[in-house]
């Protein structure tokens, strides 16, 4: 098989069932942005670093500029637009990002939705230390993580509340 | 909420898109058609270049052309110099593609431009540059020395010189009781925007070339591109799209924002280039390597006498868009919030093979504010004076305002202090970290084993750079307002600040969520220049105070003629008009709109806002440590820093700058660092090498807004917010890291302070 020769593959990506045919080079990331359109999902350092491009993957937290498209053949994707509910609105973890002001440029956030959100669905009630630490593989340049930490408790005190 | 709006801390408007993943940034754009462009660089910090063959890459898949040096060499494509032109630089400008010479890894030699991506970077490894290497210059010594020369045709790497006084410096030190001197240096890093650069270049349908991903300072960069291209200015504009941080380093004209416009143009169709991260460790502007010998003389009760030093910056390989702030702002704010008249500054500019240097939050600032509070503890010491008390009998006081600082920056105008409340910004420091017990705590013996220490460093901080900014507010069909502004945006949160100016500006008669805002692209509005200096909401947000207060004043005079009112009895009340003190609505404003039209008006107004000087802000950061001195590794177990930003238009906002500001300037103290090897080769190219901030690195940041001393140079009272969070952090850390060292005889005069740096001065233990 070489880079380029196309494969088909059948996944679902926030819900909904998904077949294309992709070369086996294409990344995960760049399926989601370039072919489905879900530019949610940032490319940041393209090297499993920043984690900009986490999206979950059967509910795991996975670096999409790491994986193969076909590698996630027959897997469940979900990316940042999955996340908000039918209908429009934010989660409470999103609405808690923006009362605590845990957005600046934006560009690592959905990065950090996701991992919150996988942290929590595991863990509703975490320490700031284990937020913290949920969070390390996820950069942001802009706001210094105390405000997208405090968030992430937040929400997870209004979920228990 | 109602208005005021100014001063509360309104959650921002912009959020929801980038919480639903629908932002739109550069590389989100796919226009119909798009080339994709990879750029050849040079793998070598010094060589001749002796070709490109472009032959060997054509006829492969997808290529569609590429662009080399020769192709450009019709075009007068020098990067002109936009801040700082100090004498001598014009002889050292980046060209977008290096022709004869490269002079750092990463210079750009040719442009690939390809139907995807992949086909272009395919491509990228099969084409053939051929280079004879040169030996590189890569320390202040080497390029002072001049046995290699950068630019042979110049006879030197010194790219500028040139002394700056004010006052006697030389009668200062005579009668000084102590002189500090130090040699000391801050090292090269750059603000890595978690966004890399990206650029797309269409020229469409009606004639006009766009340009998407610009940013910082649009309308500049269109002037330079016009120039460049040979094309005229109204047929092109830069547009500006979700933007993922800047910190100063993005925005700037890059080669890129020349290549990939010519290219679009070259090959008549969208093309599309989008950094890499290796790239932008490589190309995107450096900043901070800088090293200075300093020298402060004091009186025996530790008054500041007076200052000498002199400064010099690693420029790297050529004069930028920048020109020289990085050490003409480090020399000026060496002398920093204190009352000290007599200073003697030499500055010198030094060309080596590394990547060219640009501004970074707090250019020069950070640097300078490290090697003074350096010396002032070392004073303090030496006179047995306490760190808190020595600064105290030197801080500028409120009745010495406004201060001159002298003409200390060639290209400027002479400056001065507007307003500051120093002694309060340090004292909120001091009490919130319990300075007067820690002191003492510190030099217990404690419980983990660990040395720990206190650090305090004090800072001024300039903001609000002119010349001027415009602003245009129009009333909308629906009765909301709609803002056109000049500045540009990276991420900080402006729709949501400006809105909140306009609304009370407008009499809170429309609130911020009824008002939009347009900024950022080159073309939208004449008198734009930009974001940069803090002064978005200074010069910015004043520009847009005054044209709401304008369209306010014209929609009343024309709505109290058709009512046969008076203006003054008017009032501007949830999207209507209301008599004063009378609950019932006279119109809507959507209304009053169509009134103005009846009555010859438009329904906007337009003003521009020339600020006088500069505003400064002031601050202190106070920072506790535990070292452990078997690893090197420092805690940073409280780390709290104040500003006093004159007016905190939307303290949350305020409170975030400050917050991410300090982790970026304290994580830059431990982890970022780019470092390069004899021959000029990065040896931190990738994510992995070098080193940010985590979420798990620097939890217990605090920070403290102050309002004591509105600036008296703009209708708001405001002064920058962005940038006094970082200045400060390097200068604090290391007071505190020299100040738990103590008892092992160590000194800290040198950046960064990761593990292996400290381990270095940390004396061996005897053997037992």
């Amino acid at each position: 098989m070489t880079p380029t020769e196309s494969l088909s593959i059948t996944l679902s990506v926030n819900g909904a069932t998904v077949a294309r045919e992709v070369p086996a080079r294409l990344s995960l990331a760049d399926f989601l942005r370039e072919e489905l359109r879900l530019t949610g999902t940032h490319l940041g350092c393209e090297h499993g670093v920043c984690g900009a491009c986490t999206v979950l993957l059967d509910g795991e937290p996975v670096r999409a500029c790491l994986m193969l498209a076909v590698q996630a053949r027959g897997h469940s994707v979900t990316t940042v637009e999955g996340l908000t509910p039918a209908g429009g609105g934010l989660t409470p973890l999103q609405a808690a990002f923006q009362r605590h002001h845990a957005v600046q440029c934006g560009f690592c956030t959905p990065g950090m939705l996701m991992t919150a959100t996988a942290l929590l669905a595991g863990n509703p009630s975490p320490s700031a230390e284990q937020v913290r630490d949920a969070l390390s593989g996820n950069i942001c340049r802009c706001t210094g993580y105390v405000q997208i930490v405090e968030a992430v408790m937040d929400a997870a005190a209004g979920a228990e509340a | 909420m109602n208005a005021p709006f100014v001063g509360q801390p309104v959650p921002r408007a912009e959020d929801v898109r980038f919480l639903t993943g629908r932002a739109r940034y550069v590389d989100d754009i796919r226009p119909e058609g798009a080339l994709h462009a990879v750029i050849a660089r040079s793998p070598y910090g010094h060589a001749r270049l002796l070709g490109v063959n472009k032959a060997s890459i054509e006829g492969l898949p997808g290529i569609v052309g590429v662009i080399a040096a020769d192709d450009i060499a019709h075009l007068p494509a020098e990067i002109p110099i936009r801040l700082a032109p100090l004498e001598g630089f014009q002889r050292f400008l980046q060209r977008p593609l290096a022709s004869d010479r490269v002079r750092f890894v990463g210079e750009a030699v040719a442009l690939i431009v390809a139907t995807s991506r992949h086909a272009a970077e395919d491509a990228l490894e099969q084409l053939e540059v051929e280079y004879e290497p040169l030996p590189a210059v890569v320390t202040y010594d080497a390029a002072r020395e001049g046995a290699e020369l950068l630019f042979p045709e110049a006879g030197t790497n010194v790219a500028t010189r040139y002394s700056a006084s004010m006052g006697d410096a030389d009668a200062a030190f005579a009668r000084a009781d102590l002189v500090i001197e130090r040699h000391m240096t801050a090292h090269r890093h750059t603000a890595l925007p978690l966004e890399t650069r990206g650029l797309i270049a269409h020229e469409e349908a009606d004639g006009i070339l766009r340009c998407w991903g610009a940013t910082k300072v649009t309308q500049w960069n269109r002037r330079a591109l016009a120039v460049m291209l040979g094309r005229p200015e109204h047929s092109m504009d830069l547009i500006e799209v979700d933007v993922g941080g800047g910190f100063g380093a993005k925005g700037e004209f890059y080669p890129e924002d020349f290549l990939i416009p010519f290219a679009a143009l070259r090959f008549g169709a969208p093309v599309k280039w989008i950094e890499d991260r290796r790239e932008h460790l490589l190309t995107t502007n450096h900043s901070r390597e800088m090293e200075a010998t300093v020298a402060i003389a004091f009186a025996r009760d530790g008054t500041m006498l007076g200052m000498r030093a002199k400064v010099s910056a690693d420029m790297g390989a050529y004069v930028r868009t920048n020109g020289g702030v990085v050490p003409a702002k480090a020399a000026q704010f060496l002398p920093g919030p204190y009352r000290m008249k007599d200073v003697a500054l030499d500055v010198e500019a030094l060309l080596t093979n590394k990547t060219p240097v640009g501004t970074l939050r707090g250019p020069g600032r950070y640097e300078a504010h490290f090697f003074r509070e350096r010396l002032i503890d070392l004073a303090a010491e030496e006179l047995g004076l306490d760190p808190a008390e020595i600064r105290r009998r030197n801080l500028l006081r409120p009745e010495d305002m406004p201060w001159s600082i002298g003409h200390l920056v060639p290209y400027e105008p002479p400056s001065a202090v507007d307003s500051s409340d120093v002694p309060a910004a340090f004292d909120a420091v001091t009490d919130a970290i319990g300075y007067e017990e820690l002191r003492w705590e510190v030099r217990k013996p404690q419980p983990d084993g660990r040395l720990h220490g206190i650090g305090l460093a004090c800072f001024v901080e300039s903001s609000g750079a002119g010349p001027s900014e415009t602003a245009r507010v129009e009333l909308r069909e629906d009765g909301g307002l709609r803002v056109i502004s000049g500045v540009s945006t990276q991420g900080q949160g402006h729709q949501t600040v400006l809105s909140q100016i306009a609304a009370d500006a407008f009499d809170g008669g429309v609130p911020p969520s009824e008002i939009e805002l347009l900024n950022g692209t080159a073309s939208l509005i004449e008198g734009g220049f930009g974001t940069y200096h803090s002064r978005a909401v200074v010069v910015g947000g004043s520009a847009i105070h005054l044209a709401a207060r304008s369209l306010r004043a014209k929609l009343l005079r024309v709505a109290a003629a058709r009512l046969q009112l008076r203006a003054e009895d008017l009032v501007l009340a949830e999207g209507h008009l209301r008599r004063e003190g009378s609950v019932q609505k006279l119109a809507a404003l959507a209304e009053v709109r169509g009134w103005m039209r009846e009555a010859g008006e438009t329904p906007d107004a337009t003003e521009t806002f020339k600020p006088d000087g500069r505003t400064y802000t002031c601050g202190a950061h106070a920072a506790h440590v535990a070292v452990d001195t078997e690893t090197g590794q420092v805690e940073v177990l409280r780390y709290i820093a104040s500003e006093d930003v004159g007016r905190a238009i939307n303290p949350l906002m305020v409170h975030g700058q400050a917050i991410g500001a300090a982790v970026q300037g304290i994580g830059a103290v431990f982890l970022d660092e780019l470092v390069y090897d004899e021959n000029g080769q990065l040896l931190t190219g990738s994510l992995a090498d070098y080193l940010v901030a985590t979420s798990s690195c620097f939890p217990n940041i605090e920070s403290i807004t102050l309002e004591n001393s509105p600036s008296t140079l703009n209708p708001l009272g405001a002064k920058g917010a962005g940038e006094g969070g970082v200045v400060a952090c390097a200068a604090a850390i290391a007071n505190a890291i020299a100040d738990a060292l103590r008892p092992l005889g160590v000194e800290i005069n040198h950046l960064p302070l990761g593990p292996d740096r400290l381990l270095r001065l940390i004396p061996e233990k005897p053997a037992p």
